[in-house]
């Protein structure tokens, strides 16, 4: 498998060569789809080597130009050193990076258990935080690529039922506002992306599931926001943008009243 | 916002079930279920299987059976649409290698490009890889193709005893031919090896020939079958014991050059009101589309979407039949019991109940892939019915006397309601396929063709 030059379209970044840390997540899934038919080249990253052993021929024979794997848990931070240099030894001149991997565990649990509390904010934030600082280096002494990551429309507003993933994913928002700023004068694209529910696995357990969105569509919104200088911070499906304004309105002293 | 929140200002009715969207195309009957499972690495398979119950469990693709083979009411299923990844693929020789959950659709989408398209083809692009396999379907080729399960050639399954079994005519024969066609019931198709076959591209040179009578399509069809790949024929029901129909043929066409560009049609948004199809309106769409082919007849070049696929370009066709849905009924005749066809014909249109699709085909005699397979030299008749109750049901009794006299046989896949005694004499080997059966397995229409006997 070579590296060859994609035919030129009109973008505004290369999207490329993609690292997905996260392959295996309902979205990524999708996203990788739609990167492979565009004749991208892939680095994919997640703990299960079955599982990414699995999604290799599959990209490869949906366009993908060259589909490499690295088995690592992404939640262990001593294993992040190794994925950085694989990654530049292996698949140097990435382009972009997208963050996929996340956990939403019962809230119930969560508020019961403070090893459960410690395992979500560590997944969800403490280490996608380590990870990407190891990558924002990277492609700001390159100056060029995008660095996105996907967080949740429940980082918006601390909700009773769902404040522990929430406060995780709000916080991995507000880091991906500042390492906007800061790589802003380095050419590198900081894109954060707020989904709301999606039909995934990591969502099945929840009532109304089959109302979720569809990740197809999820997808192709992620893509065209990774392909564009805009916008900063992409709510999919679209309508989620405003849902979360009319939610941010609401007064405290009625909000906190609200029992979802 | 999650999921919580948009339950908590609704309130929940039936349709909020994560269950409840699972129904069978005909949309009857309708069934609910305790469970769906929807895995999505075949790694997790093997944990469903061993925490099910005896009997608890059906694999389900895009639920494109018609009736109730697909249904596993007041238990659970296993959702296989997301396996779907693409394992291997040999480019020199067309061996594809995929997941259960693969849709026609996107092998058709990823290989059709390489020039390579799948070897059988139901009217319906919309189906699984493993739905396939378990009702061994077949297509416009059945003459010279056989069916979809004559092109498989391995699969894994996953059995809640065994493991992952590896199955093929070589290894494990027997449960080889027991799950093409085995209607689900031997376990989950973790993936299988289907043989593609060359094309040159999206287009098939298409023939449309009128015909008055039921022996003018059988000379038609001998005389096609040397020569076109794939024959079909539509038949206007209303018209009696001499059906006049259009006789469809044609071949992949060597055409490269031509510019394609894929169909996409309108989507029925809901279940359209029951009066909306009755005798008249229903008579009235018959004449007009007899009428409309026979001016286009003649050959054509088509793109392969409207040619296999014509349904398919309008979305959620089956809501045409309103919320009581409808019932398909497909049988094979002897090919010596012409007359049976005519006797089905006469008493469908003394009914008044005729369909918009009257579907007929000549099987080629192409020994069965599988212990249950379906297709079998002779006629195969394929209908529908808006579900109109008790008269519906008697409608279908009546034209059930006809096929058994006849010697001939039902599709479980588009059957809702077929008495144990014609399963009977449909499939006279059930009883050596229910040893295959994973006992964590079962359906709604296996319970009802068997559990009486």
């Amino acid at each position: 498998m070579t590296m060859t030059e994609n035919s030129s379209t009109p973008r505004d970044t290369q999207l490329q060569k993609v690292v997905v840390l996260g392959a295996t997540s309902g979205i990524a899934l999708e996203v990788q789809r739609q990167l492979a038919k565009r004749g991208c080249e892939l680095l994919l990253v997640a703990r299960s080597p079955q599982r990414l052993a699995a999604l290799q021929p599959d990209l490869l024979a949906r366009g993908a130009k060259q589909v490499l794997i690295f088995p690592a848990d992404l939640s262990s931070i001593q294993q992040h050193a190794g994925i950085i240099d694989y990654a530049r030894r292996s698949f140097p001149g990435f382009d972009t990076v997208l963050l996929a991997y996340g956990s939403m565990h019962d809230q119930k649990d969560s508020e019961a258990s403070v090893d459960i509390l410690l395992d979500e904010l560590n997944v969800n934030f403490v280490s996608a935080c380590a990870i990407l600082t190891l990558f924002a280096a990277e492609l700001e002494h390159r100056r060029t690529g995008c660095i996105a990551a996907i967080t949740s429309v429940a980082g918006d507003r601390g909700r009773r039922t769902n404040y522990i993933y929430g406060s995780a994913k709000g916080a991995l928002s507000l880091f991906l506002q500042g390492l906007r700023s800061r790589l802003h004068p380095a050419g590198v694209k900081v894109l954060t992306i707020k989904p709301g529910p999606v039909q995934t696995p990591m969502t099945d357990h929840l009532p109304n599931a089959n109302r979720f969105a569809d990740p197809e569509v999820v997808a192709a919104d992620i893509v065209q926001a990774l392909e564009r200088r805009a916008p900063d911070v992409l709510y999919t499906p679209k309508i989620w943008r405003y849902i979360m304004t009319a939610v941010e309105h609401i007064p405290e002293t009625i909000f906190k009243r609200l029992s979802f | 916002m999650t999921a919580q929140s948009a339950a908590s200002l609704k309130p929940k009715s039936d349709a909020t079930l994560p269950t409840a969207k699972y129904l069978s195309w005909a949309r009857y009957p309708k069934a609910l279920h305790t469970h769906v499972y929807k895995p999505a690495w075949n790694d997790q398979v093997p944990a469903i299987l061993k925490a099910a119950s005896t009997g608890s469990l059906l694999p389900y693709g895009m639920g494109r059976s018609y009736g109730d083979s697909c249904l596993n009411r007041h238990r659970a299923l296993v959702d296989c649409r997301r396996l779907n990844r693409i394992l291997g693929f040999d480019e020199s020789t067309g061996m594809l290698r995929c997941e259960g959950g693969v849709s026609f659709a996107d092998v058709i989408d990823v290989f059709l490009s390489k020039g390579w398209f799948l070897p059988v083809t139901p009217g319906t692009r919309f189906v699984t890889v493993g739905g396939a396999i378990a009702n061994d379907v077949h297509g416009k080729n059945h003459h010279c193709a056989g069916t979809f399960g004559a092109h498989v050639h391995q699969l894994g399954l996953h059995r809640s005893n065994d493991g992952l079994v590896v199955c093929s005519p070589r290894e494990n024969a027997r449960m080889f031919r027991a799950t093409i066609g085995g209607l689900g019931l031997t376990g989950v198709i973790a993936w299988a090896d289907i043989q593609l076959r060359r094309v040159a591209g999206p287009w098939m040179n298409s023939e449309l020939i009128p015909f008055q009578s039921l022996s003018t399509f059988l000379d038609l069809s001998r005389e096609s079958d040397g020569r076109f790949e794939y024959t079909v024929a539509w038949l206007d029901c209303f018209a009696g014991k001499n059906p006049r129909g259009i006789f469809f043929r044609g071949n992949h066409s060597a055409e490269t050059a031509r510019k394609f560009h894929p169909k996409r049609g309108p989507k029925l948004p809901f279940a359209l009101p029951t009066w909306l199809l009755n005798r008249h309106s229903v008579k009235a769409f018959n004449s007009a589309y007899y009428k409309l082919h026979a001016a286009k007849q003649g050959t054509s070049l088509v793109g392969y979407d409207s040619f296999f696929y014509p349904l398919d370009s309008v979305r959620q066709w089956n809501f045409l039949y309103g919320k009581r849905g409808f019932l398909q009924y497909q049988c094979v005749i002897p090919e010596t019991q012409v007359a049976a066809i005519e006797e089905l014909l006469d008493r469908i249109a003394r009914s008044g109940m005729g369909s918009f699709l009257g579907v007929l085909k000549q099987f080629g005699d192409a020994p069965a892939a599988g212990m249950m397979s379906f297709p079998r030299a002779g006629l195969t008749l394929a209908l529908d019915f808006a579900m109109r109750g008790e008269r519906t049901l008697q409608l279908m009794r009546s034209l059930d006397d006809v096929v058994q006299q006849s010697g001939g046989a039902l599709y479980p896949a588009k059957d809702a309601r077929m008495s144990p005694a014609l399963f009977e004499s449909s499939f006279p080997d059930w009883r050596s396929f229910a040893s295959y059966v994973d006992p964590k397995m079962s359906s709604s229409f296996w319970r009802r063709v068997t559990e009486t006997q």
